[in-house]
Order: C-alpha cells, then sequence, then structure tokens
C-alpha cells in the first residue's frame, strides 16, 4: 500500500518534470538531427510559465473548462496506472480524457480547430484498437489486467509479446504527434492548419494542454516499461532504458518522415493492429 | 524575472513588398542562423505570438489583416518592423494604394532597416524587442497592482526607444 501512495505521488510531482525535460532533450536532438544548435534542454519549461505570464484571452469559459478537465483526466489516467489498477480502466480514462479535448477544440466554432478536432478523432480510431490489443495482450499473458499483477509477472513479457510491442511503439508515433502522424494540432512547424486542434487556446489554457501532454508522454511510457517488468532489479533497469531509446526513436521518426495523409494514418495502424496484434494474440491464445 | 523573454514566439506577416524582406526573415529559421537558440518559434498562430514581424508595407487592402493579427495577438506583445518597405514605405511609399509604414496602423515598438534587412539585424531587432516584452509585461504586473497607473504614456516611449539609425 505505502509502495503504490509513493508510486502515485512521485507520478504526479515528478512526471511534469520528467516529461518536460523529455520534450526538451527531443528539441535539442532534433536540433542537432537538422544541423542547428538547437534551444535550451530547459526550453519547455520556460515556454511553459511564459504561457502562464500571458494574457488570458478565450473565446468561450466552456472551452477552458473543458481543457482543464482534459489535463484532469489525462492526470487520472496516470493516476490509475502508476497505482497498478486495472489497465482497461487506464485506457477508458484516456480515451474520457481525449474526448474532452476534442470537445474544447470543437467548443470554440473557429475552423481551424474543427478541423484538426475531426483529424483528431480520426487518429483515435487509429490507435484505439492497438491499445485494446494491448491490454488483451497482457491479460492473455499475465493472467490479470491489473498493473500490479502485470509488473509483478516473474517472466518478462517482451518475448512473448514482439508483435504487439512493435504494434503499440507504431501507435506510439500517433500518441506522442510525431511527425508521418502528428495530423491534428501540427505540434511542429507544419502550420497548413494554423496550430489544429490548439489554434484558438492560449496563455494558461495552452500551458494546460502542454502539461497533459508531457504527463500523458510518461504514462505512455510506463505502458512501454510494462513490457519489460518482471519484478526484478534487472527488468526495471532494462525497462527504463528502453524507455529512453523509444523516445529516442520517435524523435528520429518525427525528424525523417514528412506527415502524411489521415487515410494513411488509419489504414496503417489498423493493418499493424490486425497483423502484428492479432496474430500475437493468437499465438499467446494457444501457447 | 519574467520568462516572456526567453521564450519568445514569432508570427510574421509579409506586406505589399518584394518579398526580399520575407525571405531574410525566413532565413533567421535556418540552421546557418538557428533563431531557436533563443527559444524563438515561427507560429503561424497570432494567439501563440508574442512577437509580430512585419515585413512590407501596408496598403488599404492588408490594413484589416495587419490590424487583425495584431488585435488577436495576447498581451506583452511586440511590433518589429522589418526593411524599409515596413518602415516608411520604402520604394512603394508613393503608390497610390499605400499608406506607408506599419506604424500607420498598429504602434510599431522596433525598427529594423535595411533594403533587404539582414538576418543578423533581423536577429537584432528581435533581442531588442525583447528588452521591450520585459518592460511591457513588467507594466501589466503594475497595472493590476494600481489600476490608476500612468499606462499609455510608457506605451508612447517604448514606440520610438528601440528605433535604430538607417
Amino acid at each position: 500500500m505505502v509502495k503504490i501512495i509513493i508510486c502515485v505521488i512521485a507520478y504526479l510531482i515528478l512526471a511534469p518534470v520528467i516529461g518536460g525535460l523529455l520534450a526538451g532533450i527531443d528539441r535539442v536532438i532534433s536540433a542537432r538531427m537538422q544541423g542547428r544548435h538547437g534551444p535550451s534542454v530547459f526550453q519547455p519549461f520556460y515556454d511553459f510559465f511564459k504561457l502562464l505570464e500571458k494574457e488570458p484571452i478565450t473565446v468561450n469559459n466552456v472551452q477552458d473548462f473543458y481543457i482543464a478537465c482534459f489535463l484532469l483526466f489525462i492526470v487520472v489516467t496516470g493516476f490509475f496506472f502508476f497505482a497498478g489498477m486495472d489497465l482497461l480502466l487506464v485506457i477508458f480514462t484516456l480515451s474520457l480524457a481525449s474526448t474532452f479535448l476534442i470537445i474544447a477544440a470543437f467548443s470554440s466554432n473557429s475552423a481551424y480547430p474543427q478541423m484538426g478536432a475531426e483529424r483528431e478523432l480520426l487518429q483515435m480510431m487509429a490507435y484505439e484498437p492497438m491499445v485494446l490489443i494491448t491490454a488483451i495482450g497482457f491479460y492473455l499473458y499475465s493472467g490479470s489486467f491489473n498493473v500490479a499483477d502485470i509488473i509483478h509477472n516473474s517472466k518478462m513479457s517482451f518475448p512473448y509479446m514482439i508483435g504487439i510491442f512493435a504494434g503499440f511503439l507504431f501507435i506510439l508515433t500517433i500518441k506522442m504527434r510525431k511527425s508521418p502522424f502528428d495530423l491534428s494540432m501540427s505540434h511542429h512547424a507544419h502550420q497548413e492548419l494554423v496550430a489544429g486542434l490548439k489554434t484558438e487556446f492560449s496563455g494558461k489554457t495552452l500551458a494546460m494542454v502542454e502539461i497533459a501532454h508531457w504527463y500523458e508522454n510518461i504514462f505512455l511510457l510506463g505502458f512501454v516499461f510494462l513490457f519489460f517488468a518482471n519484478g526484478t532489479i534487472a527488468g526495471t533497469v532494462i525497462g527504463i532504458v528502453v524507455c529512453l531509446v523509444t523516445y529516442f526513436f520517435e524523435t528520429f521518426i518525427d525528424n525523417n518522415f514528412a506527415r502524411m495523409k489521415w487515410n494513411v494514418a488509419l489504414n496503417s495502424s489498423w493493418l499493424v493492429a490486425i497483423t502484428l496484434g492479432m496474430i500475437n494474440i493468437v499465438v499467446l491464445y494457444f501457447m | 524575472m519574467s520568462y516572456v523573454t526567453k521564450s519568445p514566439w514569432v508570427i510574421h506577416y509579409d506586406g505589399s513588398s518584394c518579398n526580399g524582406c520575407d525571405i531574410e526573415v525566413l532565413a533567421c529559421l535556418t540552421p546557418m542562423y538557428d533563431v531557436e537558440r533563443f527559444g524563438i518559434i515561427n507560429t503561424g498562430n497570432p494567439k501563440h505570438a508574442d512577437i509580430f514581424l512585419v515585413t512590407g508595407s501596408v496598403n488599404e487592402q492588408n490594413k484589416a489583416v495587419v490590424k487583425q493579427i495584431y488585435d488577436q495577438m495576447p498581451e506583452p506583445k511586440v511590433v518589429v518592423a522589418i526593411g524599409i518597405c515596413a518602415n516608411n514605405g520604402g520604394i512603394f511609399r508613393e503608390c497610390y494604394n499605400i499608406m506607408g509604414g506599419v506604424d500607420t496602423v498598429i504602434p510599431v515598438d522596433v525598427y529594423v532597416p535595411g533594403c533587404a534587412a539582414r538576418p543578423e539585424a533581423i536577429i537584432d531587432g528581435v533581442v531588442k524587442g525583447l528588452g521591450v516584452l520585459a518592460e511591457k509585461r513588467a507594466a501589466m504586473d503594475n497595472k493590476s497592482a494600481a489600476p490608476a497607473a500612468a499606462e499609455p504614456k510608457a506605451e508612447e516611449n517604448t514606440e520610438t526607444e528601440g528605433k535604430e539609425e538607417a
């Protein structure tokens, strides 16, 4: 019980710090990959505090409420996950959080956020099957949906779930808003949608979106960690190293791919889910 | 300390011009000059921007656009007029449809002369704009502390302060 409380408190406090640092490292590495010097590692924090200092302007108050709910439920998602609770509950809370973000974008009634919101819906359609397959895979392997049970399973699940791991990596690009699939937010310098989903968010509201993104990234890396955890220190170290490598890999992908159209995102992620994910599930089922 | 100077996001608008300064602004973003070193990001969205870079002069048609971009930016905000056309109309000054420099429509904080303005000069102008940005941020704090403060006067000062010699 004490362990769970420590885990949860560590998540609530450290996730934004580590998430922000990772975002900073991401920006530095991206810059180096492009032959630039790049900003400070702490740049995402400067951005965050600057946004808090800006004048609050908002299209309608309900939008800020939805964004606050988005942040709240992203935090709750991670809370459930790091408290070792049910994986399905975690996934449904994550979907609820994403829904709040989409409603917030729709509520502004402005053209660009609406297009961004529609694309975000398509992205959700693209990644949800694979996320569910991941949860089912963990259940088939360890006999429980509980994160705590999966972590304390003495055998590392990765060797038996390579297909699911690869599929999860694929949709991680969508979830982390990296380049081939950063359709809805134009996270980097792509601007054909102005800023997509977050066009109408500014100041504190945008800061909330940023911090939610950091929380979400840490939670997603927690998911990656789950593949390697086997209750021992060695498993934990391997898990953390793989999380960092995964993050680097996503940055690499981000810098090496042009953005693709939504149908490519949808088709390819469903194809990956059906082939890699389902075959792995069938193998696990008969094992 | 204000974080506003550590993360200035810029929005860029090109009015009536030959696009020379426009290209030089974009050159600042390339690996050669890399303004992201200073935390500068080129946003396409006025609601996310802190610094408004205007190149080219203002005419009857883009007047409303320039005004609208300026109005949509949240305080504190700074306007940097880049190139001689944005400063006072430049070579287009006498055209029948040209109103003149950007300061005929919105208050300008920093003037960067040149035809076309060199990327070094543009970066210099933006860095100068950061000082104005910090002042405006401080003025916002003072204003909320003492609502009766003489705020328009401070704005006038900053307008001329950044003016560089051509």
